[in-house]
């Protein structure tokens, strides 16, 4: 499945973000290619979230070059915004709002026109089989269908770039399985997907991992060629055996 | 614009689908207004008093009956010893006991000098004093009904109380009330539903979208313009029918410091929602960081001038007392708008303080 061919739609350079004197991110530098799902792995507190903010908007960096879909972080930021989707552990739909009124909602906000949003939401219903849940208030519905209602509402601009911020924490193993189907989906559509996660067998599914430890990137690339090179059986091991030398 | 309305609908959803919300909007000032209307009233009637009469002749069966007859007393008991006196306090009916001494009319004609006991329970001091003052109104009374023949020279005062005849206290309150409900309304509804959104992680997604802050903030805030603007028009209007408290002014001046007052609030709202990003203490902060110095230290029922130097240096930090000055000043003096320009200024500084003040705190947090 890697393009390696294909063009670069993220690029960091040397990325630096400081919080006083703690050093989130230190001198990262990537590349993620149009169309690949990109797995950003690491412990928590390694850096994972404040690199996928930075990426968004959601927070300035202390230096480095950024670009994401071709756009600079710093001049460019409504241009990137309305390239990218976002969907963080927390699924951000409105429990007080319908299925339906949170699919107006931020398609609406992203410019979709009412017949575009009917259209979709028409589509999504079918596809997500919960059709006769569309005027249920979001707070009655289970946490797999909500889960699986943010990711599609991330996307229902057509980003080119969506950010999963752990998309999967707190799903039971089917419903992250059934998740990720989604997200091959969407990636099949063109969509690229940068995906933060602590759950190492889901590093398995993606196209290239990075992964961080303590602020820096320690390894990055192919799952198959990280454990050829690590000589683990599984990425928990490569995991383990790159926190491991991290301590000695 | 059309992403701003959308976001406008929805904010009026997240209100109208929480009946909790809808109380605070519009059952908190209705039984506020009546509450404070009806219970806070300086005028007392029907007290239980005790009298001790000694002397029991003609002068003290008039005082008496004029005492019982005035409309503010009710006697509770006649009492016959001096150890009485501290029992029927004790039992807890009778807020005022007046003992006449031994011989009063007797002395009176005679010496020109009778004696006369008001004892008060003063428990419960506002009370007592009132109906000290009350018993002093009967007696000089009296004694001015004696004389009347006799005195050459007299002063007769004629007091006129402007601009609130009456004396209802409710004409203070509800200007008060105004400025108490739209504070609460603005400053605590605001500051919840922001916080609301950071709590739900659904702020972040509206930054990651192309919508401009600014357009996040008005969008959040501008329902509650519109509701507190609404609750405004309530009090004035149940404050006119039910109390009688009029708008001699300018109606249309009224509303317009109202919703300057208002955007005040609620750009103070803001300020609260940006220094924190939970619910429970932009409550904390909104109610006991605003709603008691409101209440105590913007002259809503304390007189400022009688306050203790550096607590009135802090009312003078407080909107809402520029705000009650302003309304008083329109609904009971009919003032125009030459008269409180001061105070309008004031008022429009402190929004674009608060307004400046949350731009930067915004724009450090993203940083």
């Amino acid at each position: 499945m890697v393009k390696r061919q294909a063009e670069n739609i993220i690029v960091v350079k040397d990325l630096v973000k400081k919080f006083g004197s703690f050093i989130a991110n230190d001198h990262l530098s990537f590349e993620v290619k149009k169309g690949e799902i990109f797995g950003f792995l690491g412990a928590n507190g390694a850096g994972k979230t404040t690199a996928i903010k930075i990426l968004c908007g959601l927070s300035s960096p202390t230096s480095g070059k950024l670009t994401v879909g071709g756009f600079d972080i710093y001049t460019e930021r409504e241009k990137i915004k309305k390239n990218i989707g976002y969907m963080s552990q927390k699924f951000s739909l409105y429990d007080d709002l319908t299925v339906f009124e949170n699919i107006r909602f931020y398609a609406g906000i992203y410019g979709l026109r009412k017949k575009e949003i009917e259209e979709r939401t028409k589509v999504l219903m079918e596809k997500l089989d919960m059709k006769e849940a569309r005027d249920k208030l979001i707070r009655s519905i289970p946490l797999g269908w909500k889960q699986k209602l943010a990711f599609s509402v991330a996307i229902i601009h057509n980003p080119k770039i969506v950010f999963l911020d752990e998309p999967t924490g707190g799903v039971d193993p089917l419903t992250r399985r059934q998740f990720w189907d989604m997200i091959f989906e969407a990636s099949r559509e063109g969509i690229t997907v940068f995906v933060t996660t602590h759950y190492m067998d889901e590093a398995e599914y993606c196209d290239r991992v990075s992964i961080m430890v303590d602020g820096k990137i320690a390894a990055l690339d192919t799952p198959e060629n990280l454990k050829q090179q690590y000589l683990a059986a599984s990425m928990n091991d490569v995991f383990l055996k790159l926190a491991r030398a991290k301590v000695n | 614009m059309k992403r701003f309305l959308g976001f406008v609908v929805k904010e009026f959803y997240h209100i109208f689908r929480d009946y909790r919300t809808l109380l605070i909007l519009f059952g908190i000032p209705a039984i506020q207004l009546l509450l404070f209307g009806y219970v806070i009233t300086s005028e007392i009637r029907d007290a239980r008093i005790a009298i001790f009469d000694q002397s029991k002749d003609e002068g003290t069966r008039k005082i008496s009956e004029k005492v019982l007859s005035s409309g503010y007393f009710i006697l509770d008991k006649n009492l016959s010893s001096t150890k009485e006196i501290e029992q029927v306090f004790r039992q807890g009916n009778v807020k005022l006991v007046l003992i006449f001494g031994p011989d009063f009319s007797k002395n009176l004609n005679k010496t020109g000098n009778a004696k006369v006991q008001i004892i008060g329970d003063a428990s419960d001091p506002n009370t007592a004093n009132i109906l000290v003052n009350y018993i002093q109104g009967i007696l000089s009374n009296y004694l001015f009904s004696l004389n009347a023949e006799k005195i050459p020279m007299q002063i007769v005062p004629e007091v006129r109380m402007m601009y609130n005849s009456e004396m209802k206290g409710v004409f203070m309150f509800v200007p008060g009330l105004m400025a108490m409900l739209l504070m609460l309304i603005s400053a605590l509804m605001t500051s919840l539903s922001i916080t609301r959104e950071k709590e739900l992680g659904t702020m972040e997604l509206l930054l990651v979208s192309p919508l401009k802050p600014v357009q996040i903030i008005i969008g959040k805030v501008f329902p509650y313009v519109f509701l507190a603007f609404l609750d405004a028009c309530i009090i004035i209007i149940l404050g006119n029918t039910v109390f009688g408290v009029p708008v001699v002014g300018s109606v249309a001046l009224l509303l317009f410091e109202s919703l300057l007052f208002i955007c005040m609030a609620l750009s103070l709202g803001i300020l609260i929602s940006t220094i924190t990003s939970s619910q429970q203490i932009a409550m904390m902060l909104s109610l006991v960081a605003l709603m008691l110095p409101t209440i105590l230290l913007s002259g809503f029922i304390f007189p400022v001038e009688n306050m203790p130097v550096v607590l009135q240096w802090f009312c003078h930090i407080m909107p809402p007392k520029y705000y009650i000055t302003i309304i008083k000043s329109i609904m009971l003096q009919g003032n125009g708008f030459s008269y409180i320009a001061f105070e309008t200024g004031i008022l429009a500084g402190f929004t674009m303080l608060f307004i400046f003040l949350s731009v930067k705190k915004f724009k450090v947090r993203l940083g």
